[in-house]
């Protein structure tokens, strides 16, 4: 229904002998709102980057905007906003401060500057805020004016890096509300990368990036569909002998972490009471759902998406800054 | 809302006009320079500390070792120098010094917090970034300078209006110069960890060899080497020889401790222009390193 607004085309990005980005093809709409998910060190940070002008492409071609990446960076840059997956905040300066030092260095007409900046803070609610220091801000805050200040100068498209990353799972939400408002009020294109694959589901269209290449690509429930069915979990005692029989009595190869057997089966509300009749192992628990992009993500690769990794850096990253935020 | 523009395509509903890149860049600058002096005015602490310490020096050095140097050497009592006044522009440019080369070094901070990529990525040219930091830097060592000009009654320093009016642009040099240094050091460093090196063994050289503490005749041969390739030098004396020019002193007298080529006092314009030339580049320097890096 609408044109391309970032247009990829075998973008690959090397590191010396590392190839981070493996040849990536993406098509992102007007108006969209794009999930790009993989785990840590799939690749997702060098993409947006890439396509943000902000790393120079090994090969391939993007075109952000209508702009090639390649030929007109500043041009690009213009026409996007940018929430990088650091904070990027001056916490000494007001919330106003930080917009207004953003508007300036972004060309903001001087006489729409006051304007936006309060329909902004407004948009994100941070008007009762916008007078206190940013370094008074909670996690949740800072990113909201992160978001208000790269929607500043209205750009075409906003491309968030992990823009929840080490937020509460109700801040999160919170995050997903205003970005959902904010495309609805300015019809800014999102393009965002995450590691919660709970939040695809708030998204239009996503795309999931394993080991540098896209691995699969279309709305959460097309995506969901390449599961076969539903998800059947148990725990047992004796995970072992429960596995053989599985396999040998209901004809179904679990996979198993510990204790806990996972299975794709087509009926699952079928399944479980014949799960439950033949086995004659002890079964502990056993829960039914319906698949989730988790499940598709380990269906493709074969893994699960970890997190640990991630709030480990979290957390270092808080300790750092806790340290060094006093010598300021 | 992209209906109408269907047959368009390639063209943004709501495309920016194209901004001029170098009218953006001078808006960036000004916005640079006002972040610094902003955050500047709200640290308190910062600023009664960045006061206490020349105030400590001029106390210790100027108390204790006028009375020791009281009788002989060329701080004489014969209606001549006592150390307290000769220390007192010494002190001054001590504090611009400092001043000037930390508030310039903050881009190291701005990028460890990662407030410069903010910055960086902006549609702006980079030369923006060097020279608003620089210009920060500038002003705040000239406030944090200028404002010891008060307790010169206290040393026995004599100031008129002409004197002031002389002092303001020669502490402007000063801290261009040094503030130069300091957004060069930075385009320098990646990260924090250079900077103790850089306060130890540069920063604090150039002060000790700078002519603040003691004048720069009668040293040994190495030293006073050292002591004319320190460009702080050429900042410091012509301010030491305008600050003093009131005091009821014969000027020659002060000029012969202060800076000296072969025996030949430098006419203050021209230490004035070596500061100038070599702030200016090094922020040359800054600019291409600041663009260089990816």
């Amino acid at each position: 229904m609408s044109e391309a607004v970032i247009e990829a085309k075998g973008l690959v990005k090397k590191y010396g002998q590392l190839e981070a980005v493996r040849g990536i093809d993406l098509e992102v709409k007007q108006g969209e709102i794009f999930g790009f998910l993989g785990p840590n060190g799939a690749g997702k940070s060098t993409t947006i980057s890439m396509l943000c002008t902000l790393l120079k492409p090994t090969a391939g071609s993007a075109s952000v905007a209508g702009i090639d990446v390649m030929h007109d960076p500043a041009r690009v840059r213009q026409r996007i906003g940018l929430v990088f997956q650091d904070p990027s905040l001056d916490d000494q300066l007001t919330g106003r401060e930080n917009l207004e030092f953003h508007a300036f260095i972004y060309s903001v007409p001087a006489e729409h500057r006051r304007e936006r900046i309060d329909k902004m803070l407004e948009l994100l609610q941070l008007t009762d805020r916008a007078g206190s220091q940013v370094r008074t801000y909670s996690g949740g805050m800072k990113r909201r004016l992160e978001i208000a200040r790269g929607m500043l100068h209205e750009p075409q498209i906003l491309f968030l890096d992990e823009p929840t990353l080490g937020l509460d799972p109700q801040t999160r939400r919170n995050i997903w509300t205003h970005l959902n408002d904010l495309r609805a009020r300015t019809g800014v294109t999102i393009f965002m990368t995450t590691h919660y694959m709970d939040e695809a589901e708030y998204c239009d269209r996503i795309a999931i990036i394993d080991k540098g290449q896209i691995v699969a690509q279309g709305t959460p429930d097309q995506l969901k569909a390449m599961v076969g069915g539903d998800v059947v979990t148990m725990t047992s005692s004796k995970p072992e002998d429960a596995l053989e029989e599985i396999q040998k009595v209901l004809g179904v190869v679990p996979t198993r972490d510990d204790g806990t057997l996972r299975m794709e089966v087509q009926d699952g509300r079928k399944f479980v009471p014949r799960l439950v009749r033949e086995l004659t192992v002890p079964v502990d628990t056993i829960s039914l759902r319906r698949p989730s992009l988790d499940d598709v993500f380990l269906k493709l690769t074969g893994r699960a998406i970890r997190e640990e990794e991630a709030s480990d850096r979290e957390r270092m990253r808080a300790m750092a800054s806790r340290w060094m935020g006093r010598r300021r | 809302m992209s209906v109408e523009t269907a047959a368009a395509p390639k063209v943004a509903p709501r495309a920016p006009a194209p901004i001029d890149t170098r009218a953006a860049s001078l808006r960036a600058v000004y916005i640079i320079w006002y972040r610094d002096i902003l955050r500047y005015w709200r640290d308190r602490w910062r600023l009664v500390a960045s006061l206490a310490q020349p105030l400590l020096f001029l106390v210790v050095f100027g108390s204790g070792l006028s009375s020791s140097l009281g009788s002989g050497g060329v701080f004489g009592s014969r209606g001549g120098l006592s150390y307290i006044q000769f220390v007192f522009p010494g002190i001054i440019g001590m504090s611009i010094l400092f001043t000037s080369i930390l508030g310039a070094m903050s881009i190291v901070w701005d990028r460890e917090f990662g407030f410069l990529k903010e910055v960086l990525v902006a549609p702006i040219d980079r030369w923006a970034v060097a020279i608003g930091k620089a210009l920060g830097g500038t002003t705040q060592a000239m406030i944090q300078g200028l404002i010891l000009l008060v307790l010169a009654p206290f040393v026995g320093v004599k100031l008129s209006l002409l004197t002031i009016l002389e002092v303001v642009p020669l502490a402007f040099v000063l801290a261009f110069g040094l503030s130069a240094f300091g957004v060069m050091l930075a385009s320098m460093m990646k990260s924090l960890q250079g900077f103790q090196v850089v306060m130890n063994f540069l920063m604090m050289p150039m002060f000790f060899l700078s002519g603040a503490l003691f004048p720069l005749t009668n040293l040994p041969g190495w030293m006073t080497f050292v002591t004319r390739i320190d460009p702080a030098s050429y900042g410091i004396d012509p301010l030491r020889r305008v600050i003093l020019s009131n005091s009821g002193l014969p000027s020659a007298a002060i000029d012969r401790l202060g800076l000296t080529i072969n025996g030949q006092v430098l006419p203050i314009p021209l230490e004035a222009g070596i500061m100038l030339a070599f702030g200016f580049i090094l922020l040359g320097v800054a600019v291409v390193m600041f663009q260089r890096r990816d």
